[in-house]
């Protein structure tokens, strides 16, 4: 019997990205439904074709059970909540596709929002933290968010050379992507120097190297192939999907790779490419170093020389080596509830249709990879890997 | 000893309470597999690499060498007025690599592979933090 697999049996049929970055008037739940609405919209269908619901610990209250109900979801045959924060959103449609494959449900709807900027830290699925057999272990000591990614920045460097004008290419190709986006929250092109000159937050990253704080949410509608073909809009269609975790590795963590290692050759050998037929990437950005080590560990250039992939413009659209995060990414456009995995599904879909901007839209794309990555590069990760290809 | 560094007090588990209870006496314990004799980190009963429940407690040199590490310059929760300090990943000489503070240094002088030795910040409540110093 040969290998199940997702390939070309499910299709992204529709994607929302919510246009605000300070959303004060609105409920979590209400961005939720509002985005929603927006796939469902871009997709030609409406609540009531949904019959399999994903979200993660960023829905409020009860998850999935809570927001079914708020959504007038009556017919659902199908759920997961599986919570692996940023990259959750991926390994949600990797299981959707594989979910419509078994024939469980035919239209399955994805739903992020969130409100770190004006409604205070609720990061969601954090409750039960304070409970984790870990966390004294780390907390103790004073970790932040920066720090966390800072540790595995600083090993990187001395085990590599990797270098701090090195990383600031990545802010620079984000932001001048960024530029042409209307509802980017930082518009502005910056330089290398201006990375490097501002403030320092955790050694060795400066306050550029870091994502933006942004209220916000989106939403992926995944169908069938004969949903699909009764829908006009053009498809993103599933290719392949690889997802991993890494951790401390019982006390003898290595801070130079991430989870990727595994999820991406997972996801390149069901959809039987290599990272050299990638035409577009969407690379979680929560930091530029979680960047580079990305691109090492999918393959697109050799452990170690991450650097010299992203210097001289290697990632800029549409010429660069990798064209990457055209809406901005995380670094610039928008990082709804802190976690950037949605965003990334939905300007890979965006490259697709060939509907990016302009100035950014990689001519003739026809595969795209999305990854994602959820935790903290110096402990624990949820890593995702998504390929996907342009509807034929 | 104290390095001005905030404590927050742990919350010993039925699991690490001998962890604790050792750190006020100025001992830093390792759980160690009966079964295969991996030093286990992050404490726990339980082997992670043969999954055998018969573990012992072991008390480590003190001795490791910087993994990794950062300066932190706006804590937060506890640390949010600490100051800048540094946060780092520490492989002691049994293996494992534990997350910690280098303390009693001039931050812009830690580096990888500094040679560092185990001190104890006490809480005031019994237990005290493990953290690190040039040897
Ligand atoms: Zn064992």
């Amino acid at each position: 019997m040969p290998p199940v697999s997702i390939r070309g049996r499910a299709c992204i049929a529709g994607v929302y990205e919510h246009p605000l970055r300070e959303i004060p008037d609105r409920t979590v739940a209400q961005i939720h439904a509002e985005v929603a609405l927006g796939a469902l919209a871009d997709a030609g269908l409406t609540l009531g074709d949904v019959d399999g619901y994903f979200c993660a610990g960023d829905a409020p209250g009860f998850g999935a059970l809570s927001m079914a109900e708020y959504l007038g979801l009556r017919d659902l045959r199908y759920l997961d909540s599986t919570e692996t924060g940023g990259s959750s959103y991926l390994i949600h449609i990797g299981h959707a596709a594989a979910a419509i494959a078994a024939g469980k449900c035919s239209v399955a709807l994805v739903t992020l929002a969130g409100k770190p900027r004006t409604g205070g830290a609720q990061p969601g699925g954090s409750g039960a933290f304070g409970s984790a057999p870990e966390f004294a272990f780390e907390s103790l000591w004073g970790p932040t968010v920066p720090g966390n990614y800072a540790l595995a920045a600083q090993r990187h460097m001395y085990e590599f050379g990797t270098t701090s004008a090195q990383l600031a290419e990545i802010k620079v190709a984000a932001s001048q992507h960024a530029s042409h986006n209307p509802h980017a929250f930082l518009r502005d092109v910056v330089t290398v120097e201006e990375v490097l000159a501002s403030p320092m937050v955790s050694d060795p990253l400066h306050r550029l190297d870091c994502c933006v704080i942004t209220d916000g949410g989106g939403a992926v509608v995944v169908v069938s192939p004969e949903v699909a073909r009764t829908l006009t809009r053009p498809v993103a269609r599933i290719l392949g999907h690889g997802e991993a975790t890494k951790n401390t590795g019982n006390g003898r963590i290595d801070l130079t790779y991430t989870g990727a290692v595994w999820s991406g050759p997972r996801a390149f050998a069901e959809a039987g490419c290599t990272p050299a037929d990638i035409d577009y990437a969407s690379i979680y950005d929560s930091f530029t170093i979680t960047v580079l080590i990305t691109l090492e560990d999918l393959g697109f250039c050799e452990r170690g020389r991450g650097g010299a992939f992203v210097a001289d413009g290697g990632l800029l659209a549409p010429h660069g080596r990798l064209p990457f995060n055209t809406d901005g990414g995380g670094l610039c456009n928008n990082h709804p509830a802190n976690r950037g995995g949605m965003t990334k599904v939905i300007e890979a879909v965006r490259q697709l249709r060939g509907e990016a901007h302009p100035a950014v839209q990689v001519p003739d794309c026809r595969l795209a990879l999305a990854h994602g990555t959820g935790g903290a590069l110096s402990t624990r990760m949820g890593s995702a890997t998504l390929i996907l290809g342009r509807d034929e | 000893m104290s390095s001005g560094l905030p404590t927050p007090v742990p919350r010993p588990t039925l699991e690490t309470a001998p962890f604790w209870e050792a750190t006020a006496e100025g001992r830093l314990l390792l759980p160690c597999c009966d079964a295969c004799g991996f030093v286990i980190w992050y404490p726990r009963m339980f082997c992670p690499e043969c999954g055998s429940t018969a573990v012992h407690w072991n008390e480590a040199s003190g001795a490791g060498t910087v993994y990794s590490y950062t300066v932190t310059r706006k804590g937060q929760g506890a640390y949010r007025d600490a100051g800048p300090y540094v946060m780092a990943y520490v492989e002691l000489a049994e293996g494992p690599r534990v997350m910690t503070n280098i303390v009693g240094a001039d931050p812009a002088t830690v580096h990888i592979g500094q040679a560092v030795r185990v001190v104890f910040d006490d809480t005031g409540e019994g237990p005290a933090l493990p953290r690190f110093t040039p040897a």
